[in-house]
C-alpha cells in the first residue's frame, strides 16, 4: 500500500471506488510517521489515535495531513516547539484548522518548526534537529522544515505551514517540493502563533501546485476573528489551473541572477544560477516573455536588514505573554518579575532571546526612528518596487538560495554578505502580502532546488497557474525524497 | 487664595458602555463573579487577534466631535509595550501615533461662568485586568481586561482643585447625555492621572510637573491635588523647591497624601508602534456627519434652555441637568403640559428628596412625568389639598399605584359647591348666636364657623371654597 505518496486526487478517487479507506489511508500515514519520526526527527506529536473521516465529496475527506505545531489545535498538543509551551493544550482551534474539519481532512501529527518560526534551518525545535529526508547530514531549511521532511517523504500529500520571512518556500525548495503562501490575509490567523503579525502567512506544503490549490482553496475564506482577512469567494484557485499562460509575462532580476554579481561564486552556486536559466527557457517554450529586469542595489541590499529589524521587533512583542503566569510552566521566584524572568529565561531559545534584544533595541525610544522607522520606509520602498514590476509583468521568478540544503555544520552567521540577497529576497513577498510559490525545478549534487514566483496581490490564481504549466513541462512533480529523479 | 499660581492637566479614562469589549466577543458588563466575563483574547492565549468594536469606536468618534477635535483621516491604534501582571498580552492596544481627537476644547459651567478647557487628545484603549492583593498572594480577575477605554487628556490649563472638580463632573454627565459611558464611580468607571505644578503669578516658566496616578473618586483628586499643591507650596516657601521632583507618585486614601512610586528617569520606555492586526481604516465624511446627529443637546445648552424658556433660575436648572434623566423627566413633563416652575419644584423638592433619601435613581420609580400631571391637575382643580397631593406623592411610590387610585370619595376633598352649600346653611342654622356675636364684631368667630364645617365634612371640604362660601353667606 503506497497511496500517501500520491496526489489528492488519485487519493480521493481510490477513496471513492472504495479501493482503501480512510482507515487505511491513516494507518499508512501514521506508520510512515513513525518512520520519519525516527530518519528526521520531524514531529512533535503523532496522533495515534485519528479517526477516520467519511469520504464525501470534498477531495480532501479522509485524507491525512500534518500540521505545523503552531497552528492552534483543539484538544491536541500545540507548542511552537518551545519549551516555554511544552505541555500547552489549546481549547480552540485554529480557523484553518476548523476549515479543514470541515472539509472532512484528517489530521495524523503535528510537525516541528524553529521554535516560533523563528530560524531558518530546522535545527531550533524544543525536539531538536530536523534533518533533510535527501541527505541527512543536512539541514530542511525552517522554520517549516517538520511539514518539509514529511510531505517530501511521503507521509501524507500536504502539511501546513506558515511562512514569515521563506518559512515554507526555502524548507519546500531544500526538500524538493511545492510551498505555496498565499496573499496576505486569504487565510485567517486566528489560531496561529504569531511571530510578525504583518509578515506572517499561513500556507501548504505539497508535492503538486494542484494539491496546494485543492489545500488552500478549503482553509482559505474571510473570518470574523481575523481583520485582516478578506473575503475570497470569487477566487478557485484548482479550477482556475488550465496550464494556459501563453503571452504571460515574468520577469527576474539581473542583481540578484546574474553570476557576475558573485565574484567568489561556488561551482553550486553557479550550476544553480545555470539551472534557474533552463527553467527560464522552459517558460519561454511555454509561451511565457520572460524580461530581465534592474533594481536598485542598494535596495536589494537593505532588504535583508528591513526584515531583521521589522520581524525581530513584532516578535518581541507578539511573545510577551509568554510570561508563564496563565499558561505554560509557571517560573519560580520571589515575586512577579523574577518568575516572569525565571519562565523566560529556561523557557527561549538562545536564538530568540538574542531576537528579542535586537527587536526590543530597535523600538526604544531613542533608535525608533533610526532602525524601526527607517526599517518601516524602506520595506514600503521594496514593496512599490515590486508593484511596480506587477503593473508590467505577472510575476516575477528567481531561484531560491544558492543551491539545495546546506550542511547541518554550516555555520549561518559567516555565511557570505554577498549573497545575501539570493538568501533572502523571498521575504520581499511578506513585506507585501503578496501570494509566492516555490516548486521544485531540478537537482545540483543529488540534492533538489527551487525556483520561485511571487505575483501581485489577489493574484493567486494566476501566479499558480504559471506554476502549474511550468512544473508540467519539468520532470520534479510529486517527488518523493530517497527515490531516484534523474 | 494661595500664595502660587498652581497648574493642572488631567487624564481622565473612563469605561465605555457596550455590548462586548473593545476587541474581544466577551461581555462588557460589570461583574462580582471573577473570570465571568473572558475570551481567549482577554487572557492573551497564543494565536488570539483583536477585533475592534464598532460601537466603541463609533463612541470615541462622538466624544472627539463633542470636545470640539480635529479628526484624524485614518483609525489606527498602536500597541504599548511592558510587563504587569495586569496586562495579559504584555502590550495594551491603545491610540498613540494618531488618536480619535487631538487639539479640543469644551466650555464648562463653573461657579457664575464658564471656562474653557483644552482638550490635548482623547483616545480608545483596552483597560486591564484587575488585581487582588492578598498577603501572600495576588489574584487576577479578568473581567476588566479589554473593557473599552477612553482617554481625555487636557492641557495644563486648570488652577485649582474646584476647576478640576467642575470638568470632572461636567464631563462626566456629557458621557452620560451623549450614552457613551455611564461613568459610574462606585463602579470604578472613572479612574483620573493629575499633573499638578506651582509657580509664581507673574511666572513665564512652569514649575516642575508632578503626576499622581491612578486616582479613584472625584474627592480623592480633588485632596490629592490639594496635597499636592499645599506639599509643592511648603518646600518652595522653605527654599527647598529643588526638592520638588519631576515624578510619579500615588495617592493614599487613607492618609490623604501622595507618595513616591518613581523618577521621570526611571520612566518606562513603551516601545510603541502601530498594532498590525487592526487595519487602519478610512474615518470617512459620512459617518462623521451621521455621529454629529446623534450628539443630543448638551447640559450646558440644556441650562440655558431652562432659564431662558422656562424660566427656571440658575440653580433649579443646574439641579436638573446634572443628571440626564432628570432632565427627560423634567421635559416630558413641561411636554405633558404640567407647568415648568411646578415641575421644577416637585423634582427638586419631593422627587430628588425622595431618590437621595432611598438611594434610587429617577428611572426606578413609578411616579412617572404622567402621573406628575396628574396630580398637579387635581391639585389645581381643588381636588385635593397641597397636603394631600404629598400624601398621594408618597403612597404611590409606597403602594406602587397610580394617582388615580387615591383619588375617592373617602379621602379627596369635598368642593362640590352645592353639597358645601348645604351643609354650610345647616350648621349656620345651628349657631344663630355666634351669626349675631360675628356680626356684632367678634370676627375671629369665622375659624369657628370655618371648623365646624371641617368637623362636619371630616377635615375633607376645600378650604378655600369653604372660606369663599361662608364669607358670602355671613356677609
Amino acid at each position: 500500500m503506497n497511496y500517501m505518496s500520491k496526489t489528492l486526487e488519485e487519493i480521493h478517487k481510490s477513496l471513492i471506488n472504495k479501493e482503501v479507506t480512510s482507515a487505511e489511508l491513516i494507518q499508512e500515514s501514521l506508520q510512515k510517521s513513525h518512520e520519519i519520526a525516527e530518519k528526521c526527527n520531524a514531529f512533535v506529536t503523532i496522533l495515534d489515535d485519528a479517526k477516520a473521516q467519511e469520504v464525501t465529496d470534498n477531495v480532501l475527506s479522509g485524507i491525512p495531513y500534518g500540521v505545523k505545531d503552531n497552528y492552534s489545535t483543539k484538544g491536541i498538543l500545540t507548542t511552537g516547539s518551545s519549551n516555554t509551551l511544552k505541555d500547552y493544550v489549546p481549547f480552540f482551534d485554529a480557523t484553518a484548522i476548523a476549515n479543514l474539519k470541515k472539509a472532512g481532512a484528517v489530521m495524523v501529527n503535528k510537525t516541528a518548526l524553529d521554535e516560533f518560526g523563528m530560524g531558518g534551518t530546522g535545527t531550533n525545535a524544543h525536539t531538536g534537529i530536523i534533518t533533510n529526508p535527501w541527505d541527512k547530514t543536512r539541514m530542511c531549511a525552517g522554520s517549516s522544515a517538520g511539514s518539509a521532511a514529511a510531505v517530501a517523504s511521503g507521509v501524507y500529500p500536504y502539511a501546513l505551514g506558515s511562512d514569515t520571512g521563506d518559512s515554507i518556500r526555502k524548507p519546500a525548495a531544500f526538500c524538493g517540493i511545492v510551498g505555496y503562501k498565499p496573499t496576505y490575509g486569504m487565510i485567517s490567523r486566528y489560531g496561529l502563533f504569531p511571530y510578525a503579525s504583518s509578515m506572517d502567512h499561513c500556507g501548504v506544503l505539497t508535492r503538486c501546485v494542484k494539491d496546494a490549490a485543492l489545500v488552500v482553496d478549503a482553509m482559505k475564506g474571510i473570518d470574523e476573528k481575523d481583520m485582516t482577512s478578506w473575503d475570497s469567494q470569487n477566487i478557485h484557485l484548482a479550477q482556475s489551473l488550465n496550464g494556459n499562460v501563453a503571452n504571460k509575462k515574468l520577469c527576474y532580476i539581473k542583481e540578484i541572477c546574474d553570476i557576475d554579481n558573485y565574484p567568489n561564486a561556488t561551482e553550486e552556486l553557479k550550476k544553480h544560477l545555470e539551472n534557474f536559466q533552463k527553467t527560464l527557457q522552459i517558460c519561454e517554450k511555454l509561451g511565457i516573455k520572460v524580461d530581465k529586469v534592474s533594481i536598485d542595489k542598494t535596495l536589494l541590499k537593505a532588504e535583508p536588514a528591513v526584515y531583521v529589524v521589522l520581524s525581530y521587533a513584532e516578535a518581541t512583542s507578539n511573545l510577551s505573554n509568554l510570561t508563564g503566569i496563565i499558561f505554560g510552566p509557571r517560573g519560580s521566584g520571589k515575586n512577579v518579575e523574577e518568575m516572569i524572568k525565571d519562565h523566560r529565561t529556561k523557557g527561549f531559545s538562545p536564538l530568540i532571546k538574542r531576537r528579542f534584544v535586537i527587536g526590543s533595541y530597535v523600538l526604544q525610544k531613542e533608535n525608533q526612528e533610526k532602525y524601526f522607522k527607517n526599517a518601516q520606509r524602506v520595506r514600503r520602498l521594496l514593496v512599490d518596487a515590486w508593484k511596480k514590476l506587477f503593473l508590467e509583468y505577472d510575476g516575477v521568478i528567481l531561484p531560491v538560495s544558492t543551491g539545495g540544503a546546506k550542511h547541518l555544520d554550516i555555520n549561518l552567521d559567516i555565511l557570505s554578505k554577498d549573497t545575501e540577497i539570493l538568501e533572502e529576497h523571498l521575504q520581499i513577498a511578506n513585506f507585501g502580502g503578496f501570494p509566492s510559490i516555490t516548486i521544485p525545478n531540478g537537482f545540483i549534487d543529488n540534492l533538489p532546488v527551487g525556483v520561485n514566483i511571487t505575483g501581485n496581490c489577489y493574484d493567486d490564481e494566476n501566479i499558480l497557474n504559471i506554476a502549474y504549466a511550468l512544473e508540467s513541462k519539468m520532470n520534479y512533480k510529486n517527488m518523493i525524497a530517497g527515490e531516484k529523479h534523474e | 487664595m494661595n500664595k502660587y499660581q498652581a497648574v493642572i492637566g488631567i487624564e481622565m479614562h473612563c469605561e465605555l458602555k457596550s455590548n462586548s469589549k473593545v476587541f474581544s466577543a466577551s461581555q462588557n458588563e460589570f461583574s462580582e463573579i471573577p473570570n465571568s466575563h473572558i475570551n481567549p483574547l482577554d487572557m492573551a492565549f497564543p494565536g488570539t487577534l483583536p477585533v475592534l468594536n464598532k460601537k466603541s469606536y463609533e463612541d470615541a468618534l462622538k466624544m472627539a466631535l463633542v470636545l470640539n477635535c480635529e479628526i484624524p483621516k485614518y483609525m489606527c491604534f498602536d500597541r504599548k509595550n511592558y510587563y504587569y501582571p495586569d496586562l495579559p498580552k504584555g502590550y495594551q492596544i491603545t491610540q498613540n501615533t494618531s488618536p480619535v481627537g487631538t487639539n479640543g476644547y469644551i466650555m464648562v459651567p463653573y461657579l457664575d461662568k464658564e471656562i474653557k478647557v483644552l482638550i490635548h487628545d482623547i483616545h480608545l484603549e483596552e483597560d486591564s485586568a484587575s488585581l487582588e492583593h492578598f498577603f501572600d498572594a495576588t489574584l487576577i480577575d479578568y473581567n476588566r481586561a479589554g473593557v473599552p477605554l477612553l482617554e481625555l487628556v487636557t492641557e495644563p490649563c486648570f488652577h485649582s482643585a474646584d476647576e478640576v472638580l467642575a470638568f470632572l463632573e461636567y464631563i462626566r454627565t456629557v458621557y452620560q447625555y451623549c450614552e457613551i459611558s455611564d461613568a459610574d464611580l462606585k463602579k470604578g468607571q472613572v479612574r483620573c492621572d493629575v499633573n499638578v505644578s506651582i509657580c509664581d503669578y507673574d511666572s513665564k516658566i512652569l514649575g516642575t510637573k508632578v503626576e499622581v496616578k491612578n486616582i479613584n473618586g472625584f474627592a480623592n483628586i480633588v485632596e490629592a491635588i490639594n496635597y499636592e499643591i499645599n506639599r509643592q507650596s511648603e518646600l518652595k516657601d522653605l527654599g527647598r523647591y529643588e526638592e520638588v521632583e519631576q515624578e510619579t507618585r500615588r495617592f493614599s486614601e487613607e492618609t490623604g497624601m501622595t507618595y513616591r512610586m518613581r523618577s521621570k528617569v526611571d520612566a518606562i520606555d513603551y516601545k510603541y508602534f502601530i498594532e498590525p492586526n487592526i487595519p487602519k481604516f478610512i474615518i470617512s465624511e459620512s459617518l462623521k456627519e451621521k455621529l454629529k446627529k446623534e450628539i443630543p443637546i448638551l447640559p450646558l445648552e440644556k441650562k440655558k434652555l431652562y432659564i431662558n424658556t422656562y424660566n427656571l433660575n440658575k440653580n433649579e436648572a443646574n439641579i436638573i441637568i446634572k443628571d440626564r434623566f432628570l432632565a427627560q423627566y423634567f421635559e416630558e413633563s413641561v411636554n405633558l403640559g404640567v407647568n415648568p416652575k411646578t415641575t421644577a419644584n416637585w423634582l427638586i423638592t419631593m422627587i430628588l428628596g425622595y431618590l437621595n433619601k432611598y438611594d434610587k435613581s429617577i428611572k426606578e420609580i413609578n411616579f412617572t412625568p404622567q402621573e406628575l400631571k396628574k396630580l398637579t391637575i387635581y391639585l389645581e382643580n381643588g381636588t385635593i389639598s397641597s397636603k394631600q397631593a404629598k400624601e398621594i406623592f408618597f403612597k404611590v411610590l409606597e403602594e406602587n399605584r397610580g394617582v388615580d387610585s387615591f383619588i375617592d370619595k373617602e379621602n379627596t376633598q369635598n368642593s362640590n359647591k352645592e353639597e358645601l352649600e348645604k351643609i354650610i346653611d345647616d350648621i349656620l342654622s345651628r349657631n344663630e348666636a355666634q351669626i349675631k356675636d360675628y356680626h356684632n364684631g367678634k370676627t375671629n368667630l369665622f375659624d369657628f364657623f370655618v371648623g365646624q364645617v371641617m368637623k362636619e365634612t371630616k377635615g375633607k371640604a376645600n378650604p378655600i371654597l369653604t372660606k369663599e362660601i361662608l364669607k358670602n353667606k355671613l356677609n
